[in-house]
């Protein structure tokens, strides 16, 4: 009896200390950005991704080209603005994201990277659009993300757009229809078959864009099949539907690791027809020990490229290989014209370290809308009111090995 | 026609590697008596070490295999003697917790020593071991090594823990834990032996999954796991012909699933004929039916 | 305080666990109000809340029945989007937030338990680790049919499709519900009131029940089916009893979640959220609801505190290592032992002292 009440008497005071001791513990986090941001001229950007679990990947390449992107602009401003950046784990789930925010809220954030994934995306646009927070996400390409975008289905806008919230990759709906367009134009197949990814909302919003926009065209769309991540080791079925069917060109609106599985065994079943990816096919060479030349002949929309030979890009490529042992994708890149994209415009604002998120978040707003910017992802970008970055994917094919620019 | 036997034989090559892993999950499970849910990240483990050893160091493919074996096979013992062996007298759900926290760890601590990005795992078995009908029908080389791997293991096992001393001990030890002490048998030997066994399993399995399936990530094992933890309830628990059963079936079922009706339903399809099955046969195809005493 | 003595030790238990809710509750809301608390942990306000209602309700399957479920995320998921898309649908009929966030959290209840009812029948009629891979068979199958569901709303009232949206909507209809999208849109109405008001209606519907001769009934099964069979129970009535009432609390829960949310997915629902709820009310203890509250409110916030982000890349690798460390000091005879003979020393001591 006593162990029993001695036990509860315990659980009150640990539940009790837990929270309160948690309370206090980061109200004083809470008040440092007032204190610390008027003493130092480094600038506080928070970013959100998953840095564990299954979308892991996505996160960390995320996480690195900012941090190599920062770590240059420091160096090479010693006496200027300064960034101090900061990424968060959101393990790819809404929820989780919004502690991530939170957390990087409580640590002074001024500017905020988005989430790198959609769904966690969604959530923590709405919570850097209450606080009135600047939010220019790599990677998340949702529509939702923006706001202010009319479902397709009905024609009306469920979710209004936030004007805080800018995105550096394309807009999935674009990617869906401009890569109809884009077969369409250069009659690339008779028949077309498409496998997506049912429970992923990049890959869903591609294909529903891609569907509209087909039958639009009139796209012999033959076979539709989908798989989820629990389904997503065998494909005989989808890749035996769409051969039955007779497509000659299937179109994967996908990330590389599922297209690489497919690409493998389409091989073994002996079916070759023309492969078209998006932006998420783009790292499917950088995989370790994957055989490139079942990737031979993927046509792919994206806006990065490894492999180019600019200064920059090769620049880029270098460090992170140095750094960090792998060539980075899509993700990486993003994520680092993103930082570039915020210290220009920062410093063109004439933004100082120590003015509020809700102030920066204003004149960012207003520089966004007016720059131009040139990064690895595209050159002349510019964004207009409704958040969403113009400019022009590159067709590329792989040869070789390489990707080869195709026009 | 051809569509049909195409399927069937997707099915039956997707079953052969849910039929591997379900069988050194289900050893564990009959004879521990727990829910190792750490059992698929094993698979990931044995995999990666497989891969660093054919890609990074050269090894032939057999010495791989051989390697990943013999890690696999301590790392279920030190698991098994940390996180396990404490809990002996504990009830078993606070054991399958545990289970998950290893699970946890291993996925995390993989994460942290090989990174998070996609390895290919190199193929060591590719091409066609038979085509019939002009090339319509394809019998991959994979599926042929997967299938007879598989009935070897079963075998093997079977006789096993049917003749061998360690193997009466152990089946001793799945019937009566107390009783089996009072014979002689020296129960924490047995457990660790079929933690060894298991997590050997485990690391065939893994090179042969990655085989089949070679996008190698921190990930990987969880989802086979529950495929074989179904697999192996299906058949029955702690029957090894019945893992195989449920294996086989498990992944045809799956492909059926997926070719005949519908690919966005496949999963729901998979386990609602679970259900039903279990609820014509309450204990798996293959179990046995334990008449309950008071 | 010798009211409190003379009370029944079940009884005082349960004084104690509503007490001590009551006052985390006193302490933190006031502190809420007036953002005294992290940004983190006023975020987490809310699903700690759902959380703890869940393990609580799970607890009532595993601890009170004694049956292991691996499915309860199933009917939080089920809650969740009903509860969802009925405070989306009802936004304009009803405009009072509070009222609107009790009717869902009611729909939710309704749905889950209706769904709970459904897949009792066939659930209950197995035993052990069958009856708990069906459940994990359902939590499968409820996540694959919320993925392909689309639900829109116009003049006209709800519209319903399955696998692809079909559904015509008319003038000034919108979605809610996008298949595998999600509910992308949802207005945050759950409040920490509403939550702390969920754990206390969650705690009296269980004490209650638990205090019963349904509550009795349901523990004699538990403890031993067949002798509670031969005294005349009905096994399959007073088992359901248990699943249905857990299965509508889950559903409550999923409600609460997800308006405190500003999206929800399908694949949020999944095994792994199961399995995070049963690691709740194994490590609070089974049949225990106040260890169920502390283990929900103590893993919930744990990964998320200062200390634990400030490990970065080995957060979540931490987070493993203390769960396994847990179990080991709460379940292991010879760790048990020690401790056992740690208090006892002390309690030897002070009543020598006392003595004195």
């Amino acid at each position: 009896m006593k162990k029993r009440i001695f036990a509860l008497t315990m659980a009150a005071v640990m539940t009790v200390g837990l929270l309160s001791g948690c309370g206090g513990g980061t109200t004083q986090e809470t008040k440092t950005p007032d204190n610390s941001s008027g003493t130092s001229a480094a600038i506080k950007i928070g970013g959100a991704g998953p840095l564990t679990g299954g979308a892991a990947i996505y996160g960390n390449a995320a996480a690195r080209g900012a941090q190599i992107a920062a770590d240059e602009i420091n160096a090479a401003n010693p006496d200027g603005l300064q960034i101090d950046l900061r990424y968060e784990d959101d393990a790819h789930d809404a929820e989780k994201s919004v502690n991530a925010y939170n957390t990087l809220k409580g640590w002074g954030m001024q500017v905020f990277l988005g989430s790198v994934t959609s769904t966690p995306g969604v959530a923590t646009s709405v919570e850097a659009n209450n606080d009135h927070m600047f939010y220019l996400t790599p990677s998340a390409s949702s529509t939702d993300v923006l706001g202010g975008v009319a479902n397709p289905l009905t024609g009306t806008v469920d979710i209004q757009r936030k004007d805080n919230v800018f995105q550096m990759c394309f807009v999935d709906p674009n990617q869906g229809s401009a890569s109809a367009q884009y077969i369409y134009d250069q009659n690339l197949g008779s028949s077309i078959a498409v496998i997506y990814k049912n429970d992923d909302v990049y890959s869903t919003g591609v294909y529903n864009s891609f569907d509209a926009k087909a039958k639009e065209l009139g796209l012999n769309v033959v076979s539709v099949t989908t798989f989820t991540t629990d389904t997503q080791t065998d494909f005989s079925v989808q890749l035996g539907d769409a051969k039955n069917a007779g497509a000659d060109l299937v179109f994967l609106p996908m990330y590389y690791d599922a297209a690489a599985l497919i690409f493998t065994q389409a091989n073994a079943m002996g079916y070759a027809p023309k492969w078209f990816g998006i932006d998420g096919m783009d790292g499917i060479l950088g995989v370790v020990g994957f055989d490139t030349s079942l990737a031979e002949g993927v046509m792919l929309l994206t806006p990065f490229n490894a492999d180019a030979e600019d200064e920059a890009t090769k620049n880029f490529v270098k460090t992170y290989q140095d750094k960090y042992g792998e060539v980075p994708n899509q993700f990486a890149a993003d994520a680092y014209d993103c930082v570039y994209a915020i210290y220009n415009a920062l410093t063109e604002a004439g933004v100082t370290a120590d003015m509020s998120a809700g102030d920066i978040c204003d004149k960012m707003v207003a520089q966004f809308t007016a720059m131009t910017f040139d990064g690895l992802t595209g050159e002349g970008m510019t964004w207009d009111a409704s958040g969403a970055v113009t400019k022009s994917p590159k067709g590329m094919v792989i040869q070789d090995g390489a990707y080869v620019g195709m026009d | 026609m051809v569509t049909f036997l195409t399927r069937l034989i997707n099915g039956i090559s997707l079953g052969s590697v849910y039929a591997i892993i379900a069988l050194g999950y289900t050893m564990v499970y009959g004879i521990a008596k727990m829910l190792n849910f750490a059992h698929g990240d094993v698979i990931m483990v044995g995999a990666y070490v497989c891969f660093f050893a054919v890609a990074n160091f050269a090894l032939p493919p057999l010495a791989g295999v051989a390697l990943a074996m013999l890690v696999c096979t301590v790392l279920g013992m030190v698991i098994e003697r940390l996180a396990y062996k404490p809990l002996r007298q504990a009830p078993s759900l606070a054991v399958l917790i545990t289970a998950i926290g290893v699970s946890y760890f291993l996925q995390n601590g993989a994460q942290l020593l090989w990174g998070s990005n996609n390895k290919m795992f190199p193929s060591f078995l590719s091409g066609d071991a038979l085509s019939l009908l002009n090339g319509d029908l394809r019998v991959s080389l994979v599926t042929v090594v997967n299938v007879v791997v598989c009935v070897v293991i079963m075998l093997a096992l079977t006789w096993f823990t049917s003749r061998t001393k360690m193997g009466k001990a152990m089946r001793a030890c799945s019937e009566d834990k107390g009783a089996a002490q009072l014979m002689g048998i020296n129960v924490d030997t047995t457990i660790s032996m079929t933690f060894a066994i298991g997590s050997a399993l485990a690391a065939v399995a893994g090179v042969l999954y990655m085989s089949s399936y070679p996008i190698l990530v921190p990930t990987t094992g969880s989802m086979p796991g529950i495929k074989a933890f179904t697999a192996a309830v299906f058949g029955g628990i702690g029957s090894i012909p019945g893992a195989f059963l449920g294996g086989l079936l498990l992944g045809v079922i799956e492909i059926f699933a997926g070719g005949y009706i519908s690919t966005q339903l496949q999963n729901a399809i998979v386990f609602a004929v679970l259900i039903v099955v279990l609820l014509v046969k309450p204990s798996g195809l293959l179990g046995k039916q334990i008449r309950e005493k008071v | 305080m010798n009211k409190l003595k003379s009370m029944s030790p079940a009884t005082r238990t349960n004084f104690l666990t509503y007490a001590a809710v009551i006052l985390t509750f006193a302490i933190l809301q006031p502190l809420s109000a007036a953002g005294k608390i992290s940004p983190t942990l006023q975020g987490q306000l809310v699903p700690v809340c759902a959380y703890v209602v869940m393990a609580l309700s799970l607890n009532l399957t595993v601890g009170v029945l004694g049956e292991l479920s691996l499915g309860h995320a199933g009917f939080m998921s089920v809650g969740a989007f009903s509860g969802a898309v009925c405070a989306s649908a009802l936004q304009n009929v009803i405009p009072a937030s509070g009222l609107r966030l009790g009717v869902s959290m009611v729909v939710g209840a309704l749905l889950a338990g209706i769904v709970g009812t459904i897949i009792s029948v066939p659930v209950l009629r197995l035993n052990g680790d069958y009856l708990a891979i069906v459940t994990l068979a359902f939590g499968q199958i409820i996540k694959s049919i919320v993925e392909n569901l689309y639900v829109g709303v116009d003049a006209k009232g709800l519209h319903f499709s399955f696998l692809q949206p079909t559904m015509r909507l008319g003038e000034g209809g919108r979605m809610i519900l996008n298949g595998p999208m999600g509910i992308p849109n949802i207005s945050k109405i759950s409040t920490f009131l509403a939550g702390f008001i969920l754990i206390m209606v969650t705690l009296a519907v269980i004490f209650n029940l638990v205090n019963s001769r349904s509550g009795r009934a349901i523990m004699a099964l538990r403890d031993n089916r067949i002798a509670a069979e031969s005294v005349g129970i009905n096994v399959i009535k007073y088992k359901m009893m248990a699943f249905v009432i857990s299965a509508a609390l889950a559903g409550a829960a999923g409600a609460l979640f997800s308006l405190g949310q500003n999206t929800i997915v399908a694949s949020k629902f999944d095994f792994n959220m199961s399995i995070l709820i049963l690691v709740y009310v194994v490590l609070g203890g089974q049949g225990k609801m106040w260890g169920s509250i502390l283990a929900a409110s103590f893993l919930t916030i744990l990964p998320e505190t200062a200390a634990m982000r400030d490990l970065k890349d080995y957060r979540m690798l931490a987070y493993a290592i203390v769960l396994i460390l847990v179990m080991l000091a709460t379940n292991s005879p010879a760790l048990k032992g020690f401790f056992a003979r740690f208090f006892r020393r002390k309690e030897d001591k002070t009543e020598k002292g006392g003595a004195q």
